[in-house]
């Protein structure tokens, strides 16, 4: 469904992607996992076009994407949700599902607010209260929500678990896994192991903008060795 | 107590177009970070297409159908200008879009000019609305009473649009943080022209509103904008209410100070902002800028680095062709290398403030004109020596940058540089109502060099030595121990301050220092014209400066002087023209779109890809080399 092949993407000066490749196919939840500094934001960020690789291709659905503007990429269906959240702090949390809404795509879930307020009961009682009121855990469901608004098939969750209570990464646990079930495809990136096990089919593990492993998590689990090399310390 | 109520519905009245105007920037800024300095043009549209209208539509209903017409054709106007002009510069380094908007302004100045003639149009009365009613015995303008509901009513149509609509909430998602906007699939570019349209719109719309009270004229586009640039400052960038709020301050105050203390009337508004900021330094209704909050971050700045061997013999060599000037020049060349000379030390300065500090001042000709005028007054009003005038001139603006740079760095970013221009416009007023002192319109004249110096090519050798001096301390400056400071604030201003630099007082000595260097230049100007006019401190002399800088490159040590040089001297060819200002704002668009890194930095860049000079792009093409 996503193909990325030889990806060379950079930050001024700084080459972040160094031929990176990997693909994932529909209706599997991906791990892409690393160490701080491994190139995953910027991976998800080439997949959005946010950052335009300097050379390689996106395929999206057999489509090449590489150079598109953001918004058409969106358009296509794939859905962003940024590590830090960006939420839109000024506006309530209603107005911030309003700018996220985009007209349903065949083939995915036509999501309503009162379906996102079932997902996310929290938000629900929040719902005329400004971003800048919610707390962290609040805010990291609201971004979802946000970008679940847009109906992608497609989702990419940048560090998901980062910085919140393990009680709410419960819950984001159970959302990706519902997700899952209503067919939608995940890619979710993460610095450890512990949540990527709890969710994840497959796995894509890159260090210094390199693919170093793509497998199931089982085949990861047989080889502890890989772990031990490019993730945990 | 009549008077009192007959004129506070005046200011109210005056207020509806002030609104509407300044409510189109403070939209135009929130979501594009455009600083349009073309407002008042669009503005100026309004009311001479709306007068056209007005003759051809007949009736009550041509009148109101004119105004509203006018709104509309200037808004498709603006967004013709935001495909054609703004579009292909958004990714230009920020507020470089201002020079692109500056070019807008001459072009439709000349383009009104040609359609409409030079004479002051004088506005249609409205039908039925023609007349006074009198309350408590005091006569008060029908139409004035009519704008009284107006401006209400299209702000809180403006609100209703903003607050409770789709596209409202869009526009403020995108005055957040418009690239997450577009991750979530929304087409930017045609947010920003939609906004970019409106606030034209609403400033064409004010434009035409006024016509029955103020009629159009040429002078309306630069007229307005200090006022709806201090409407902005107090309200509070992007917000509606404050807009309101301040545009009916202003014009409320201008009104009584009409009739209490008419010689002061310019001044009196830039006290009431002082005063506003003093308590809220970010307007009333406003919020600091945080950095990096709109989720747009610029290209690193690049170090810069001193001269090549290479490029020092080549500006040795152009000093020299300069000095020798009187050996094969008229006088008439060196009177013109002198002009140029000045307006180089005078844009170098700026580019001192910009280029290594990151302050933008939108009023930095206040230090020109105000080393031009300490020396002049120095001269006129005492009998000192031309001497004691002109070393005078540079320490006088000096510390007028001191104490002003010390009020204004309490803002940063666009506040900070509107408040420059605010203090600009507050000394230019000054200079302009104080006739006693200042001569006002009529200027000072008379302020001649001493003897030795009363000839062309001495004073032209002066010129030469003291710019080429300045500009070269600068440099001095700008890779000394202070200089690195000014640049490590200009980049993170927190980590400065953790390695021990205080960066507020470094930037406040450093806008002290380029104020200093404008006001050389400004001493040297007036003994070279004999005599100064207000002019040479108001807001257009400042952006001259402005879109120097910009031109020449603000990332580039050369770039005011090289900007400068080409800005001068071309005006000298081009002013000769009949519509000069229509080509020569074309030819900055021109510049603009073709050099987003101006003049040096489009250069240089040309020069490393043909391999003449090393450097990045060297660089970049060894790598796709390598790559390869």
């Amino acid at each position: 469904m996503l193909e990325l092949s030889d990806i060379n993407s950079f930050y001024g000066k700084a080459h972040v992607l160094n031929d990176l490749g990997f693909s994932v196919a529909r209706g599997q939840v991906v791990a892409l996992l690393g160490r701080n500094g491994a190139g995953k934001t910027t991976t998800m960020k080439s997949i959005m076009q946010m950052v335009v690789p300097g050379s390689g291709s996106v395929r999206y659905n057999g489509q090449d994407i590489t150079g598109w503007p953001t918004h058409k990429v969106a358009k296509l269906g794939l859905g962003y949700v940024p590590e830090e959240r960006r939420i839109f702090t000024d506006l309530t949390v209603t107005e911030n599902l309003e700018v996220g809404r985009q007209p349903a795509r065949d083939g995915t879930v036509q999501w309503t607010e009162e379906m996102l307020f079932e997902l996310f009961p929290n938000l629900a009682e929040r719902r005329g209260n400004r971003g800048k009121a919610l707390s962290g855990g609040e805010q990291q469901m609201l971004t979802i929500a946000r970008t679940l608004m847009g109906n992608p098939s497609f989702v990419l969750l940048d560090e998901p678990s980062e910085g919140i209570a393990p009680v709410i990464v419960e819950q984001m646990a159970h959302v990706i896994t519902q997700l899952k079930a209503d067919g939608l495809t995940v890619l979710l990136s993460e610095q450890n192991l512990h949540f990527a096990r709890a969710v994840a089919d497959r796995a894509v593990i890159i260090e210094g903008g390199t693919t170093k492993f793509e497998g199931t998590l089982a085949e990861l689990n047989a080889h502890p060795e890989i772990r031990d090399a490019y993730l945990s310390v | 107590m009549g008077l009192f109520i007959a004129q506070l519905i005046t200011g109210l009245a005056n207020a509806g177009a002030l609104f509407m105007v300044a409510s189109g920037l403070s939209l135009i800024f929130g979501v594009t970070r455009i600083v349009n300095f073309a407002h008042g043009s669009f503005y100026m549209l309004g009311a001479y297409i709306g007068y056209t209208l007005m003759q051809v539509l007949p009736g009550a209903v041509g009148f109101w159908g004119a105004i509203l017409l006018a709104g509309i054709a200037v808004g498709v106007i603006g967004m013709l200008v935001e495909i054609l002009v703004l579009r292909p510069v958004y990714r230009a380094p920020e507020l470089f879009q201002l020079v692109a908007t500056f070019g807008v302004i001459l072009v439709v100045a000349d383009l009104t000019l040609m359609i409409w003639g030079p004479e002051d149009l004088l506005g249609p009365r409205a039908p039925g609305l023609r007349g006074v009613i009198r309350i408590m015995g005091e006569p008060v303008p029908k139409y004035d009473i009519a704008l009284l509901v107006i401006t209400p009513i299209v702000a809180l149509l403006l609100w209703y649009l903003i607050a409770r609509t789709r596209v409202g909430v869009l526009v403020r998602a995108a005055t957040q943080d418009r690239e997450m906007v577009g991750a979530l699939g929304v087409n930017q570019a045609w947010l920003f022209t939609g906004v970019f349209a409106l606030g034209c719109g609403l400033a064409g719309l004010g434009g035409a509103l006024q016509l029955p009270k103020g009629g159009a004229d040429l002078l309306m586009d630069f007229n307005i904008l200090t006022a709806v640039f201090v409407v902005v400052v107090i309200g509070g960038m992007g917000s509606l209410p404050g807009a309101y709020l301040a545009a009916v301050i202003i014009s409320v105050v201008n009104v009584f100070g009409v009739t209490y203390l008419p010689q002061s009337t310019l001044v009196l508004i830039f006290v009431v902002m002082v005063l506003v900021l003093m308590i809220r330094p970010y307007g009333l209704f406003g919020r600091p800028e945080v950095a990096g909050e709109h989720g747009q971050v610029g290209e690193p700045e690049k170090p810069i680095r001193p001269a090549g061997t290479q490029v020092r013999l080549l500006v040795a060599a152009g000093i020299a062709t300069l000095a020798a000037l009187p050996l094969y020049g008229s006088s008439f060349s060196q009177v013109l290398a002198t002009d140029i000379l000045i307006f180089c030390l005078f844009a170098a300065s700026l580019h001192f403030l910009m280029g290594l500090s990151g302050l933008v001042s939108f009023g930095h000709a206040a230090y020109f004109g105000g080393g031009a005028y300490v020396a002049a007054l120095i001269v006129t009003h005492s009998n000192s020596p031309m001497e004691l005038a002109f070393v005078l001139a540079p320490i006088g603006a000096g510390l007028g940058a001191l104490i002003i740079g010390w009020v204004c760095l309490r803002l940063t970013g666009v506040y900070f540089a509107m408040l420059t221009l605010a203090f600009a416009q507050l000394l230019w007023s000054l200079v302009f109502q104080w006739g006693e002192v200042t001569g006002g319109d009529d200027g000072l004249v008379n302020i001649w060099p001493a003897d030795w110096l009363n000839d062309t090519t001495v004073f032209f050798y002066l010129a030469l030595i003291l710019c080429i001096g300045g500009i070269l301390a600068m440099r001095h400056v700008a890779h000394s121990p202070f200089g690195y400071a000014l640049r490590a604030g200009r980049d993170s201003d927190r980590r400065a301050e953790a390695t021990g630099i205080n960066v507020k007082r470094v930037q406040w000595l450093g806008f002290g220092f380029a104020g200093m260097m404008a006001g050389l230049a400004g001493g040297l100007f007036v003994f070279s014209k004999g005599s100064v006019f207000p002019n040479e401190m108001e807001i257009a002399r400042s952006f001259d400066a402005l879109i120097v800088v910009f031109l020449g490159g603000v990332k580039t040590l050369a770039g005011g002087v090289v900007g400068a040089a080409t800005f001068k001297g071309l005006e000298e060819v081009i002013t000769r023209f009949e519509y000069w200002r229509l080509i020569l704002g074309l030819l900055i668009i021109f510049v603009v779109i073709v050099m987003p890194e101006g003049i040096v930095g489009t250069a240089r860049k040309w020069a490393e890809r043909a391999g003449w000079l090393r450097g990045e792009e060297t660089r970049k093409r060894k790598a796709r080399e390598e790559a390869a």
